[in-house]
């Protein structure tokens, strides 16, 4: 027989710990639901915008009813629950419904803060927490022309605004002289300030309430300093608390919250809580994504696979009234040993202030602009050091150096068919669409639903504005509990760690020993783990085939017919007339459709058949061409520009230098395509500033710069440094690449690597410590010995046969 | 329907995690082997475009397409929700280590 769970609270964490556990284990258990609201789950912090007449209720259902009879989940709607028998392990609901349980799980929220000022049951008084609060609203705002709202916080301002919308006139009472104090500083108050009485709210600050006026119903509230104000519904947003009481009297601890551990338990450990309701490391939650990992876990465990730790989480706010911008996160006030970095522009409204304590972002306010918020929570949760773009940072992720997007970032202003994932598609409409309609929360849920963000990555951050900026409030989780994939709840820093710490040596023994939770991994995870066994242990790692993907296993480039295309290496982007001529002989001989000159300098041969390319290579191989990795995540070229020998104002033989990096580099397998460049002179003609790893030749010697990406998203390099000879340039290359190849998450490209761990990381492992220095480039070099081999010349000669033979051949 | 089976080889011609391609007059068909050596076979053309599901990574019984990663279930020919569409699926059987397929996809799969 099944196990028993039953869930009380039938709100946003305990559904969605449900959703998640049906992921992992839809049979473990029966499932039966209590809740005291009359309907299916909703979304909570919709309501708002279904206060604003933006939305219907049926818009935000998340899982009506129907939802809990497909996956055979008992509801009891509209009970809520009394007690609980923790000996004989059963729930007493107050209608009398009994259900018993193995395991038990709290999601009870929380509830509304009543001043308890006199007048405060009056009627007409109301919290702002569920569709009957709104429903109440909505009412009153058809009978009665003033209402109250007590609370100038999130909750508060997003009620007033509703109410107004809806025609009612409307006074906010703040206790404070700051709106929202906890989210924004004084300058961003006011201009919120501003904008809202722009719209028609009357504010009051430093309003303290004394009394509530009224025969039945309210009519009006009486203020300390003895102002009244008509009222004939009085919103009471000034705080919540969580939902302890049931939890108390049948004495499972409790403090500010219901006290869980990590694995989301409570003191009784058959008893799961998760949500508003708890206490977690003496922290309590008001946002739907801390919830929603604790969810996660909670589920995890539920499903007896006993691994998964939730351990706090980083949020960031939003106001959802539309047509206001504003976003803070972390800890925005400062202290004695923080620096405040603040930028405002009074008559656009723009204004924001950056908290920075030891180079590292603390906290950030933005008013009136927010496209960079996810940038600056990024920077925060990753505790990146910004000493390298900190004069830029004020002006956002567009101005350093990016000047792929600019100011076309303006993700509010963006039209419905603006395309956001060039690589699927997508544009805005079909992402918001999907957000709304899908219920969807989460980038990765964005990406399954619409595939926007989930090839290139580089939409990513706007994706992540766009899903901010819809869905309200926060919705990205701390970036240490963000796995590798799916399989796993490791980290790729941890994944990489553990491998070298315990020697882990094949991509099995790593899925053992770190408990995968799938039996053979994924496309992400597979070619991600072969590629950190093979870069820490190059000479004993075993290289799995069938974890790379299709071009580094065929060693072409798939293309969109299925066809393959071939790019022999040229030494430095440099060719003779042998090769040349070997290259158009192939090409008559194998009848090629295109022949095309690539932006690296090379010569690419495109509509190959798969079973040619051994035969192809061949060839090439005969007139001494080796293969030119384009298909890898590897050293692809060496762009070059002819340099001293002839170009008039060369100052170094950058060619030589580009064929000797090449030399060096090639065959090396890196967490991304990776690209190099040696310029002769500062007029930089092979473009070594938008390359990872470029070198551009002056007078003096050479200057190395790092980081630069061509791609969608242009990124200028950073300097790294400059050095006198061809052989320190050869060695800092050695070492910027090991760094990289070690540091890096697969699939990474050194730009936002870089963005990622900060230049000055960088410099201090290459720059400042040559010890180390010279330990990168002699475990780059001794990688190399393992790597240098052409893999063409290999297959050419039988290696590999059965990637290229059909299995058979049939005439039916 | 009664099944024309072929002898299409032995199960050690098919890398573990991996596939080959049967050609037949009907197009390409992708013969997969999982882990634990189930074998499966797909017509070798994604429900999404068209790409050569052959060339993808087998995982438990998925294989994900190499052009646009959409995951399709070997043992239904299914792509994997949110994703919908499907490539035809083949019948195929063990008899010891000879692999044998029959031509005679089935039903109700347009693709
Ligand atoms: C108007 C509004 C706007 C918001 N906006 C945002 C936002 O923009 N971004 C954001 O991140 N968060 C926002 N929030 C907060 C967010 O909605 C909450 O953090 C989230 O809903 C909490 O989830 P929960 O499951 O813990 O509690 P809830 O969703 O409140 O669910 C608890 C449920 O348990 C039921 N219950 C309680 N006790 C019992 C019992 N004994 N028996 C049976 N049932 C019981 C309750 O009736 C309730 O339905 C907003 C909240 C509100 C009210
Ligand atoms: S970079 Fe300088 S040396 Fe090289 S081709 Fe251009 S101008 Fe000449
Ligand atoms: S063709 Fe298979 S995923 Fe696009």
């Amino acid at each position: 027989m099944k196990e028993k769970l039953v869930l009380i609270g039938n709100g946003m964490a305990g559904v969605r710990t449900l959703e998640e556990l049906l992921k992992v284990a839809p049979d473990l258990y029966d499932i039966t639901v209590f809740g005291a609201e009359p309907y299916g789950n909703y979304n909570r912090i919709m309501l708002s915008p279904v206060l604003a007449g933006e939305k219907t209720i049926d818009e935000i259902m998340l899982n009506d009813e129907q939802w809990y009879i497909d996956n055979h989940i008992t509801l009891h709607k509209g009970k809520e629950v009394i007690n609980i028998d923790r000996s004989a392990q059963k729930v007493i609901a107050s209608d009398g419904t009994k259900a018993s349980y193995d395991r038990l799980l709290m999601a009870t929220g929380s509830t509304p803060f009543i001043i308890p000022c006199p007048g405060h049951e009056l009627e007409g008084v109301i919290g702002f927490r569920d569709i009957h609060d709104v429903d109440k609203m909505l009412e009153a705002a058809k009978q009665h022309q003033h209402a109250v709202v007590i609370g100038g916080g999130l909750l508060g301002l997003e009620a007033a605004n509703g109410l107004m919308q809806q025609g009612m006139k409307v006074t906010v009472l703040h206790l404070m002289d700051t709106l929202m104090e906890r989210q924004l500083d004084s300058v961003a108050g006011k201009m919120l300030r501003k904008s809202l009485e722009d719209r028609g709210l009357e504010i009051l600050m430093q309003a303290s309430t004394k009394e509530i006026k009224g025969q039945d119903h309210v009519q009006s509230v009486l203020l300390e300093d003895g102002r009244e104000i008509p009222a004939e519904l009085v919103v009471m947003a000034v705080g919540i608390r969580p939902n302890i009481a049931l939890a108390e009297k049948v004495g499972i601890h409790c403090e500010r919250g219901i006290v869980v551990n990590d694995t989301m338990q409570t003191f009784d450990p058959k008893v799961y809580a998760v949500g508003e309701c708890v206490q977690h490391r003496g922290q309590v939650y008001g946002l739907v994504a801390p919830l929603f990992e604790m969810g996660k876990v909670c589920a995890n465990h539920l499903a007896k696979m006993g691994i998964g730790r939730y351990e706090g989480s980083m949020t960031s706010t939003k106001l959802k009234v539309t047509g206001i911008d504003l976003f803070s996160a972390g800890d925005f006030t400062g202290g004695e040993d923080t620096e405040e970095l603040v930028f405002q522009d009074a008559s656009r409204g723009v204004y924001r202030k950056l908290v920075v304590q030891d180079n590292k972002l603390k906290g950030a306010v933005m008013y009136g602009d927010t496209i960079d918020g996810s940038w600056y929570f990024d920077l925060m949760r990753d505790a990146t050091d910004i000493s390298d773009f900190r004069e830029n940072i004020l002006f956002g992720q567009a101005h350093l150096g990016d000047s792929g997007h600019g100011d076309e970032n303006r993700i509010a202003m963006m039209a419905d068919s603006a395309e956001i994932c060039g690589c699927n598609g997508v544009c805005k409409g079909d992402i918001v669409k999907a957000i709304t309609d899908k219920k969807l929360f989460t980038l990765e849920d964005v990406r399954a639903h619409t595939k926007a963000s989930s090839s290139c990555g580089s939409c990513t951050g706007l994706v992540e504005s766009l899903l901010a900026h819809t869905v309200g409030g926060d919705y990205s989780v701390a970036p240490h509990l963000k796995p590798l994939c799916a399989c796993t709840e490791h980290t790729h820093d941890e994944i990489r760690a553990t491998i070298k710490e315990k020697e882990l040596k094949s991509i099995r023994s790593v899925m053992d020993f770190m408990e995968w939770k799938t039996p053979d991994g994924c496309s992400k995870c597979r070619p991600a783990l072969n590629y950190y066994v093979m870069c820490a242990w190059p000479d004993a790692g075993s290289d799995d085939g069938q974890s790379r993907f299709i071009n580094e296993r065929a060693h072409a480039n798939i293309q969109k017919d299925a066809t393959y295309s071939v790019i022999p290496r040229m030494w430095g982007g440099g060719t003779t007339p042998e090769e040349l001529r070997a290259i158009a002989d192939v090409a008559e001989k194998f009848n090629v459709k295109t022949v095309h000159v690539t932006g690296g300098q090379r010569i690419a041969l495109y509509g190959l058949k798969k079973h040619e390319l051994p035969v192809i290579w061949n060839d090439l191989n005969q007139a001494g061409m080796v293969s030119g990795h384009a298909y890898g995540k590897a050293l692809r070229t060496v762009k070059t520009c002819v340099g001293k020998e002839w170009c008039r104002f060369g100052t170094q033989d950058s060619t030589q230098l580009g064929i000797e990096l090449e030399k060096m580099t090639w065959g090396s397998w890196t967490p991304h395509k990776y690209k190099m460049a040696a310029s002769g002179c500062p007029r930089n003609c092979a473009e070594a500033t938008i390359k990872d790893f470029g070198v551009v030749c002056v007078d003096s010697g050479y200057e190395l710069h790092v980081g630069g990406n061509g791609g969608i998203k242009v990124r200028a390099t950073d300097f790294l440094c400059a050095v006198s000879t061809e052989e320190e340039v050869l060695e800092y290359a050695a070492a910027f690449m090991q760094v990289y190849r070690e540091q890096a998450h697969y699939l990474e490209r050194t730009a936002p690597w870089i963005e990622r761990v900060g230049l000055a990381h960088v410099k201090e492992q290459i720059v400042d410590d040559a010890d180390n220095r010279v330990a990168l480039a002699e475990r780059f070099h001794f990688s190399q010995k393992f790597a240098q081999d052409d893999p063409w010349q290999q297959r050419a000669q039988g290696a590999e046969k059965h990637e290229f033979e059909p299995l058979k051949q049939l005439n039916a | 329907m009664s099944e024309n089976w072929i002898e299409i080889g032995t199960l050690s011609d098919i890398p573990r995690l991996g596939a080959r391609v049967v050609e037949s007059k009907q197009g390409d068909i992708a013969v997969f082997r999982t882990a634990d050596d189930e074998v499966f076979a797909l017509r070798d053309k994604c429900p999404h475009k068209g790409g050569p599901l052959s060339q993808g990574i087998v995982h438990g019984k998925r294989v994900a397409c190499p052009l646009h990663d959409w995951k399709i279930n070997l043992d239904s020919g299914l792509a994997v929700a949110p994703d919908e569409g499907c490539a035809a699926y083949y019948p195929v059987k063990l008899e010891g280590d000879a692999v044998f397929l029959s031509l005679t996809p089935n039903e109700g799969c347009p693709n």
